[in-house]
This record gives structure tokens, sequence and C-alpha cells, in this order.
């Protein structure tokens, strides 16, 4: 595996280039990448440094992750809101502090904040930038905040969910700082000698999955798993009784990495009580099965609990109607594809966004949203879903206008979502009802 | 399509007639709006053809352009339209009311009212739009020069255009979505921007149900298509005869007997509209709406420059930021407005209603520097409540009152209270909800939130391509890429 980490320090040092970007494919260690970058970048004296990052979230695990990386003594500034709370995990640190202005914090060589938040600043400059998850950040978002560096590292994924917005935005389709195209979009759009880089390997997801996801969702930027056929596995230390097509699911998901649970073919609300009563139902039978991951962090397996396992839906109603399926007490992770970037798990179930509709919307046919869904797994996916997902794709190609000035984009989301649900076909298990 | 409508649309499938999914009426309707129904040439990019306007229902002013392929008589169409509507607009400028300063603003007058377009359907809208675009850069001298009323027209017609992108706005209304924002249909969006059909549904003849009535409405005959785009037999056996002959007054009796029916689709879609009591903050939002017509009339005034026909960088990004937040406000003012979209919410977790079961109207914090009043109330739930811990809430019963929520056990649900109390350490009477009072809470807010800050136009970073070169008027700004 060459590492691209020395590549991509000496473009963005070189001076010839003002910025450099890293795409990465999911899992492929890119919070690591950051990470190294940061360390790096200190030890050879490219400070001061600012971070930006697009959630609190986000900010705080790197920080979580950052500390123990650097030299001791480095400080680093944890630019918030007003009334943020620091978790434990960032207020341990001694050598972080926090405060809403960068006055308050000293003399720190590393400020990170959520873009959100170095937003709000107006002055200030910065001589090298690293931005994480760039993809995720609206190219407005950056036109507030890019005048507060010099150089800057732009890393992200380039499968995951385009920024959107509530209101329309037709009228600058086809301009080159269209607002809501992704930052990355507009920043290569203007500077489109900077180098890019790719992480070439996926190291969360496993065998069965980096060829599918890759295939569908990454055509020109194919990547493969680090680790090989049989180095996952997942077992069940109990059998199921009576179970039915529930016990199946699991079980085909535990031999094979994938499955799709299929309920006959309706039309719903978009809160569909028996999917989401079958979302619920499949994960919490993955832990009562007792199912054991055995992998290369965990060779003589880790049990997989509550809290290895999600649940992910398009909408926040449908989110809140598997929840309500689930004990109160239950571990188990429920949320949108939105929040679920970023994230693993052992196991995943996922509600697929075109079941039970009657059409294919825009919104429903983004492939990030998928992508983010099918590729939040180590081990294996459960994909819910109505019967008739691929007739209604056939019922609704896509048919979005085609506007002057605005670049192809791969890939497209009919076809993506026809490739997974071709390659779920193999993998089903029918609920009869 | 949220559950609500699609009820709607299901009963209204069952029954035969439109059901109403508003209770209040959420657009402003003026006293006196001026219709406007432009019909285009087919096969040409917004060729004007012919349109009537006016403001009063009896008085309809044909315009047409007897030879549309001719850009002369176009520009004097434009000239005629300018005549009309410039001075509909003209009539708005008299008298203003002071508003007082603000915390950043200085006191400035404001028109006390503002002129309301009205057009047929979404199409109308984009003729509005792009009619303005190809009139606004023209000369008024040398070669191809127009009237001096035709690129003021443009301004003002991008003006009205562009403010019909901010949600809320009612300068230009389209007819179609005004009325479909009040009532669900038994048929499709698509078929709902035909406005004959629409108002069948809504407003059938007496002896017929709706969907007979948007049936019929399907005969280009009676119900010739209403605008901008024309029916295609139309087009051939009658226009492209009539503008061979160069008869004005056979074209002047074929373009009207277009143009009339969808003139009295309009008043009566007017006239369902003012059967609706309008909601309370829909004044609010006109105001909103005056402010920007007396900026946008002073800017003219000023001799400013025709809109520009792309937004930089800078100006792309702070007009979406603009947009964003109107839309969040005119979410939460349409849902305090009308209980039946508040109910929308309720179904998607985001309200839930109940009624006060405890209430502490004198609780007092005194963890931080200063003692606050932080009444708790508890309210137990006949909705789902999908909202935890951290999440706040307001009802639109006491709009300047933040509800924190504190705890949640089954239906129950504990709320910590802030503002709308005085400022006081006991609590005015009814200022915090009693035990037996029932509620809706939302987490929708119409508080105010302070504008995003960014860069100037000459800041603009080497990432959006660096500052834009400045605008000089220029002979060739009419020309379009493609022209």
């Amino acid at each position: 595996m060459s590492d691209v980490l020395p590549a991509v320090l000496a473009d963005l040092t070189s001076g010839l280039h003002r910025g450099v970007v890293v795409d990465s494919p999911p899992g492929a260690g890119k919070s690591t990448l950051v990470v190294r970058a940061t360390s790096s970048m200190v030890s050879s004296g490219q400070l001061p440094l600012m971070i930006v990052a697009q959630t609190n979230e986000q900010v705080d695990d790197l920080i979580a992750r950052l500390v123990p990386a650097l030299p001791p003594g480095v400080g680093i500034g944890r630019l918030s809101a007003q009334g943020y709370v620091a978790p434990p995990r960032v207020a341990q640190h001694a050598s972080v502090t926090v405060g809403s202005k960068v006055a308050d914090l000293g003399p720190a060589l590393i400020v990170i904040g959520t873009a959100a938040k170095w937003a709000t600043l107006s002055e200030g400059q910065w001589p090298w930038a690293i931005v994480d998850e760039a993809y995720q950040m609206r190219s407005d978002m950056l036109l507030r905040i890019a005048n507060r560096f010099d150089k800057a590292l732009f890393v992200g994924d380039p499968g995951q969910l385009d920024p959107f917005s509530v209101v329309e935005s037709e009228r600058w389709t086809g301009l080159t700082w269209d607002p809501m195209q992704s930052a990355v979009a507009v920043l290569l759009r203007h500077n489109p000698d900077l180098p890019v880089h790719r992480l070439p390997v996926s190291w969360r997801l496993p065998y069965s999955a980096a060829p599918v996801v890759s295939q569908a969702f990454y055509p020109f930027a194919e990547f493969t798993s680090g680790t090989g056929e049989g180095d996952r596995r997942l077992s069940l230390s109990t059998s199921g009784v009576g179970g039915g097509a529930v016990d199946a699911a699991v079980e085909m998901a535990a031999a094979t990495g994938w499955a799709l649970y299929e309920l006959p073919s309706q039309h719903t609300l978009r809160t569909d009580a028996e999917a989401a009563a079958a979302c619920a139902a499949l994960a919490q039978r993955v832990v009562e099965r007792g199912a054991v991951a055995y992998s290369e962090v965990a060779p003589d397996g880790a049990p997989v609990t509550e809290a290895r396992v999600a649940i992910g839906a398009a909408h926040r109603d449908q989110v809140a109607a598997i929840r309500s399926y689930l004990p109160e007490s239950s571990e188990i992770t429920v949320d949108t594809a939105n929040r679920l970037q970023g994230r693993e798990y052992d196991v995943t179930i996922v509600l697929h966004p075109l079941s039970g509709r009657r059409d294919a919307t825009a919104f429903h046919l983004e492939s990030g949203r998928l992508c983010v869904l099918a590729s939040r797994h180590r081990h294996a996916c459960i994909v819910v879903a109505r019967a008739g997902i691929p007739e209604l794709l056939d019922a609704h190609p896509s048919t979005e206008p085609v506007h002057l000035n605005v670049p192809v984009k791969f890939p497209d989301g009919w076809e993506a979502n026809q490739a997974i649900m071709a390659h779920l076909h193999g993998h089903r298990v029918r609920d009869s009802g | 399509m949220s559950a609500l409508t699609a009820l709607a649309r299901v009963s209204a499938v069952s029954s035969g007639v439109a059901q109403p999914i508003a209770t209040v009426r959420h657009v402003h309707l003026s006293s006196r709006p001026l219709v406007f129904v432009p019909l285009a040439l087919a096969g040409e990019a917004n060729a004007p053809l012919a349109a009537l306007v006016g403001s009063s229902p009896d008085a309809p002013q044909l315009l047409f352009v007897p030879q549309p392929r001719n850009r002369d008589q176009r520009f004097e169409f434009a000239a005629k339209l300018a005549a009309i509507l410039l001075s509909y607009v003209d009539s708005f400028c008299g008298e203003t009311e002071t508003v007082p300063a603000g915390r950043n603003t200085e006191p400035r007058e404001r028109y006390v009212d503002a002129p309301q377009i009205l057009v047929p359907n979404g199409g109308g809208v984009g003729f509005v739009r792009l009619f303005g675009r190809s009139t606004r850069f023209r000369r008024t001298e040398g070669e191809y020069a127009v009237d001096a009323s035709v690129p003021l027209l443009g301004r003002w017609l991008t003006f009205f255009a562009e403010r019909s992108e901010y949600p809320g706005s009612s300068l230009l209304v389209s007819m179609t979505g005004a009325l479909s924002m009040h009532w669900a249909t038994g048929q499709s969006a698509v078929e709902d921007a035909n406005l004959a059909a629409l108002v069948g549904w809504i407003d059938p003849p007496s002896g017929m149900s709706g969907a007979e009535a948007a049936l019929e409405a399907e005969d280009p005959l009676t119900w010739p298509p209403a605008g901008p785009a024309t029916d295609p037999t139309f087009d051939n056996e009658v226009l492209a005869p009539a503008i061979e002959a160069g008869s004005l007054s056979m074209l002047e009796s074929a373009l009207r007997s277009q143009l009339m029916p969808t003139w009295e689709l309009m008043w009566r879609g007017v006239s369902l509209l003012r059967g609706l009591p309008p909601g309370a903050r829909v004044e609010q939002r006109w105001t909103a709406d005056r402010d920007a017509f007396t900026g946008f009339a002073s800017y003219v005034a000023e001799g400013g420059y025709p809109q520009a026909k792309r937004d930089v960088a800078v100006a792309a990004a702070q007009r979406l930021a603009r947009l964003e937040r109107a839309q969040a406000l005119y979410d939460a003012q349409r849902a305090y407005d009308d209980p039946l979209l508040l109910a929308e919410y309720r179904l998607s977790g985001e309200a839930f209603a109940g009624t006060v079961i405890a209430s502490s109207p004198d609780r007092i914090d005194d963890s931080g520097k200063r003692r606050v009043l932080r009444p708790h109330v508890t309210v137990r739930s006949e909705d789902p409540v999908l909202l935890g811990p951290g999440a706040s809430v307001v009802s639109p019963a006491r709009p300047s009152q933040t509800g924190s929520f504190v705890s949640v056990s089954g239906p129950d649900v504990v709320l910590e209270l802030s503002g709308g109390m005085g400022r006081g350490l006991t609590t005015p009477p009814g200022s915090v909800p009693e035990v037996g009072e029932r509620l809706t809470y939302t987490t929708l807010t119409e508080s105010y939130q302070a504008p995003a800050a960014f860069p100037s136009r000459e800041e603009t970073p080497w990432t959006h391509g660096g500052p834009p070169v400045e605008y000089v008027p220029d002979d060739e700004d009419a020309a379009e890429d493609w022209s």
C-alpha cells in the first residue's frame, strides 16, 4: 500500500499550489490522514495552523485523536460557540483551551473549530489550514472562511451527500461559484490545477462490500478493501428458533455480508410501520443471536453489542418511527444518513430511501444518501425495503434537466441505485407478511 | 407531500371537490392588484405575443404584437406595457409612513402600500423574469434604440421576478401557486398548474363536480391555456392565418378570445382567496414587501444600474443566506397562524399538543450570577413526543417565550420557560400557562437571527475566483451568449 501523505505534504509545501485536495472513500483513513498531516506540519513548523471541521461532534472527535498524536506541550485552541460545554474526551486534556474568541485561546498554535464558527471571525490570518469533510461543506461557507487562511489541505469523501438547501437555487445553476455546490467542487472549478490525491484503500468496508460500493458509487475512483476474503467473519453463537424471515436475513448477512429483507410490495406513508418495525427487529435480533465479529483488530472475536449496531434512514420522522419500536434503554444507534456520515459500526440496518414510495424524487435518488447508508459497516449490512424498487426506478428514469456549464457528475443516482439493487437481489430474504 | 395534504387529496377525489389545506390566507391580496396574463409566441424564446393587463375586472387592456417576429414591434409592445405597469407602480409612490430608527438603522420612510402583480401560473412568473432580462439593458439612443420606458420596465419586471423567489413575498404572485397553497385537489400537482382545472376543482359550476369541471378544462376551445404558451391548434388554424393576413382586427379578436377566459379565472381566483381570512402574520410579511418596494423605488430614482444578469460569488452567497432565513421564518409564521399547518408538524414530530397539568410560575433559578425567573410547566401531550432533552420549543400562543426540555416521562413533558414574562422576579398574570390550558409547542421559531457575515465583493477569496471585475455599462449589455 502506498502512503499518499508524503506526496500530499510535498504538494502543499511546494509553494506551487495554494491548496491540495485528498479524496477519500468511506473508511479509508481520512481522520488518520488529518491527524498525521497535523503532526507532521507541527514538527516541520508549518504553523500556526487552523483546522476546520463541519460539526461540533467532528471537532471534538478530532481533538480527542490529535492530542495523543502531538508532541507534548503543543497547545490546541478549541474555538466554540458560547455555551459550549466540552465533553470529557476534550476536557480531560490540559493542552486544550476552549474559548469563543481567538484572543481567549492564548498562544495556541493549532486552532480548531467548526466552519460555522470560523465564519464568524472577521479578521486574523493563518498561514496553514486543514479543512476536514470538505465535501460536506457548502461553497458559500468556504467563501466566508477562505480569507482566514493562506494555504489549505482539503480532505473529504466525494461520494457523500451533496449539500442542500430548503430554497430554490436554480438561479445559480451553472455558475462556477454556485453556493449550492460543495466547497471542493467550487475550489476546483476556479483552481483546476490544484493537485488531487486519492486514498485507495477502505479499511472499514469488508471484502464483501468494498467492490460493490466502489463500483456503484465511485465508478472512476476505484478502491479496494484493506482486508482480504475471509479476514472478517461474523458468527452467530445461538441458533434461531422460529425467527422466520428475520433470522434468515440475519443469517444471510452473517454469511455473505449483505441481506435484503424484502417486505411485500405496497405504497406506504413515509413512516411505514411494518418497515420500521422490521428495522428494529433485525437490529435487536443481531444482538440477541449473539453475533461475534472476528477481524484483524479482534482475531479472537468481539461480541457485537448494541453500541456496534446502527439503523439508518432517509428522514427524521422515519428515525423516530424506528426508535419507537426499540426499548428506551436500547443503545442501538438510529439516525439519518446526514448524521451517520463519518461513523462506523459492525452491523448496519438500512431502511431503503425508496421503500414504499410511489415516485423517485431527486432527493431519494441522490447517490450520496444510499452511499452513506451502505458504507457504515465493518461486517454486514441488512437493507429493509418494500418489493418493487427496481420497477419503481424503471418507471422513473432520470429526467433532471441538463444545464449549461454544469460539469457532469458521477455517479448517477439512478444508476447507483440500480447497481445496489441488482447486487442485493442475490441476498434477498422475503417476509411474506 | 405531507400526510395531511395526501389525505386532503384523497378526500377531494372521493368528495369530488377540492379540500381546504389552510384555514387562513397566507398571501397578501392587494385591494387593486394588477392582473397580467401574458402570451408568448411558440418557437421563440420569450417573444411576447399578447397580454391582457389591468387592475379592474371590467377593464382589461389588450396589448399585442402584430408581427411577433419583428423585434421593433416587440419593443413597441414593451413600451405600451411600460405605460400601464409603470403608472400602476407610480401610483403607489405617494403616501409614506416613518419607520422609527432601529438598533443599527436610521429612521426611514416607507410607502404605505405597494403594487402587486398577479399572473396565472409559474410560466407567467418566468415570462416576467425573462421579459425583464430582455428589456432592462436596452439602449435608448443610437442603433436599435427603444423608448426610454422600456429599460425602466425591465428593471421593475426584474425586481418583481427576483422578489417572487423570496419566500413569503406577495409582490408577484402566481394564481395557481396561491390557490394550491390553500386547497388540495384530486389531481396531480402537474395538473394543478392548469388554472382552469384548478379553479374547476375548487369552485365547480353548479351541477358539476370538481372532477368534471377539471375534465372540461382540458378542452382548449372552451378553456384556452392560461399562457404564456398557446394552444398549437390555435397557432396553426387561427393565429398564423391572422398574422399572414395582416389584419389587426382579426388578430385582436382572436387573441382576446384566447385571453378572456383566463382573465375571468384570474378574478375568480382573487375572489376565492379573498373569501379566506388573512393570517395574522400576512401583514408583517407585506410590510417587508413594502420595504423592498420602497428601497427599489429609491434605487431606481437615484439612477441605479440595471440588475446584473448573474450574481457574483458574494452576492449569490448572501442572497442564498437571506432566502434561507426568509424560508425558515415563513414556515414558522404560517404554522403559527394556521392550526391546520401546525397539525402537519405534530404529525412529523416537530410539534406536540397537550394540556398543562402542573405549573410553577414563580420558580427562580439562582444557579447563575443573577437570580432569574425560570418557571417550569408540565404538559401532558396527546401526541407522541419525539423531541428530547435539549430541544427548545415555542407555543404560538406566546411566541416570545421559549420552553426548553427538562425531562420527558411518557406523555409528560417538563419545560423550563424563559422570555415573555417581563423583567421582574414575579410573573405578570397570563404570561405563564396555567394548569388546564391547552397548548401546542413546536420547534419552529420566528425569533430574530443575526445575518451571517460575508466578505466584501473586493475581498472575494481565491477559492471563488478572486474579486470580480467592476461593472461598466456597455452597448453590448443586452446581448446574450447565445444571441
